[in-house]
């Protein structure tokens, strides 16, 4: 092959690569989708693996929430002080969390601490021939492991969600209140006023396409993990930054769709 | 009865499989023997369809494996088992709930039958006592013994053993060689078990064959093996360094 001809081979074998891992993943996704509606449905697993990704990470959540409540309050009301809004400092703060922070932070926590242990369970699972096994026993093994979380992610990144905003919104109202003076009145009034229910609508949208993004993407990297610890430890990272990045994509394409 | 017509099967260019012809009657136990990372395993695994080949057959009572899609491979595969080389465990279940599954997913037995039925199943494989371990508590031969109890409490009709013994010591080993006879004697399945038990395999299985350079090199009676004349057999079941087959 001629030397010029080679940047078009890399590049073209990187295309390839992509293209096809998207088709995979998206025919893995189709497939989990189709399977779903069919029994068995497991509710035991289901209820073990919201216990696992949404209860076990409720106080990372309460935890972030807090803070995040905390410092954009304290962040919010200096700038608002330029313009003399102090008094907007409640609707601020929980439009901010409701429509935005609340979502993404909490679906990336999610990701860190729920999505990382399903690759690595499933990938274990698989460089273990227990995926096999139960193949071999003519047990669909998309809804043993891969649908539950599905469903668990679903059903839990909304609930969290709303955790994180109501707990980041008495965050910032500890800091409005206790270190700058704002009454709980104001406070909570101007939220009051400027919370509407679609912005409410919009925040569980987002947490609901974050659910499936992460066990999506968390489930397909356990699933096709490559071999040995080297394989599952490579695809836990993998599955923790690319369920992050695509979360901010994700967020961005959202955001831009529920605005208009 | 199983059958495997010229089959072949590549994994990235690498071709494992190069026409492999293999015949099992009913109620047989056929030893596979080969090198290392020769393809046995993933002849195995074409038998239960777990992979698919890229050309040839596996006939199952006549029906084409690599064809069936669906409930019938469902049904196909129902009526096969296999024991893993590492057993496969479940390993965030106990050693009851890993032979309770296939029972609880698979059938309508009530949770006392099911509970009779592992514990005899336990009591047959030696392991009365350790329902409530996890794979992780116990030793590598109790989690053969395990996975055993588990392919056994479906009744297969046919059982694949992948290595049951490997990493044995020699006396478990021959327990569950023992053990392997004595069910095949009281459940009649056909059987195929992946080993390098050599010559102690030899005394409890019908018929050996030897898969060599991606196809089966030579299919007879243990008596017939050993009397062989062709050399690359005799070096693999002697272990001689020195032969036609290259160690790398």
């Amino acid at each position: 092959m001629y030397w010029t001809l080679v940047p078009f081979k890399v590049i073209g074998s990187f295309v390839h690569k992509f293209i096809r891992e998207l088709g995979r993943m998206g025919c893995f996704l189709a497939e989990s989708f189709f399977w779903m509606f069919f029994p068995p449905y497991l509710l035991q697993r289901i209820i073990k693996q919201v216990n696992f990704i949404g209860v076990k990470t409720t106080p990372v959540i309460v935890l972030t929430g807090l803070f995040t409540g905390m410092v954009l309050a304290l962040q919010t009301y200096y700038a608002l002080a330029k313009f003399g809004a102090e008094s907007s400092l409640g609707p601020v703060v929980s439009l901010s969390l409701i429509r935005e922070l609340g979502p993404v932070i909490s679906a990336l926590m999610v990701t860190g601490c729920a999505g990382s242990a399903v690759t690595a369970e499933i990938g274990i699972m698989r460089i273990s021939e227990q995926i096999d096994a139960l193949d071999a026993m003519a047990l669909n093994p998309y809804k043993y492991l891969i649908i539950p979380n599905l469903k668990a992610g679903i059903l839990s990144l909304p609930l969290l969600n709303a955790i994180f905003v109501v707990v980041g919104i008495f965050g910032g109202y500890a800091v409005g209140s206790g270190l700058m003076g704002i009454s709980s009145g104001t406070y909570f009034g101007g939220i009051q006023d400027f919370v509407n229910i679609r912005d409410i609508l919009e925040g569980i949208y987002k947490s609901l396409s974050f659910g499936i993004l992460i066990t999506w993407i968390s489930c397909y990297k356990g699933y096709y993990t490559g071999y040995g610890a080297e394989g599952v430890s490579k695809a836990t990272t993998q599955a923790v930054v690319l369920s992050s990045v695509v979360i901010l994509i994700w967020d961005y394409f959202m955001t831009s769709i529920l605005v208009s | 009865m199983i059958e495997v017509i010229d089959l072949y099967k590549s994994f990235h260019g690498c071709e494992v499989l190069r026409g492999v012809n293999l015949k099992v009657e009913e109620g047989q136990i056929l030893a596979l023997i080969g090198g290392s990372g020769k393809g046995k395993s993933v002849l195995l695994r074409h038998i239960i369809g777990l992979v698919k080949p890229d050309r040839g057959k596996i006939l199952i009572d006549n029906q084409d494996v690599s064809k069936l899609r669906g409930r019938m491979l469902k049904r196909l595969k129902e009526r096969l088992g296999i024991v893993f080389q590492g057993g496969a465990l479940f390993d965030s279940m106990t050693v009851f709930e890993n032979i309770a599954f296939p029972l609880r997913e698979k059938t309508r037995m009530k949770s006392l039958q099911i509970r009779d039925t592992v514990f005899r199943e336990l009591a047959r494989v030696g392991l009365s006592g350790a329902e409530n371990k996890y794979p992780s508590q116990i030793s590598g031969g109790m989690k053969k013994r395990v996975a055993l109890a588990r392919c056994l409490v479906m009744n297969p009709e046919i059982v694949l053993f992948d290595e049951p013994t490997t990493g044995l010591d020699p006396l478990i080993g021959k327990a569950i060689h023992k053990l392997i006879r004595e069910c095949q004697k009281s459940f009649n399945f056909t059987a195929i078990i992946v080993t390098h038990e050599i010559p102690a395999i030899f005394s409890m299985v019908d018929r050996v064959a030897m898969l060599y350079d991606g196809k089966i090199l030579a299919a007879g009676t243990p008596e017939e093996i050993k009397m062989s004349k062709d050399p690359v057999i005799h070096q693999f079941i002697c272990g001689e360094l020195e032969g036609p087959i290259g160690i790398n």
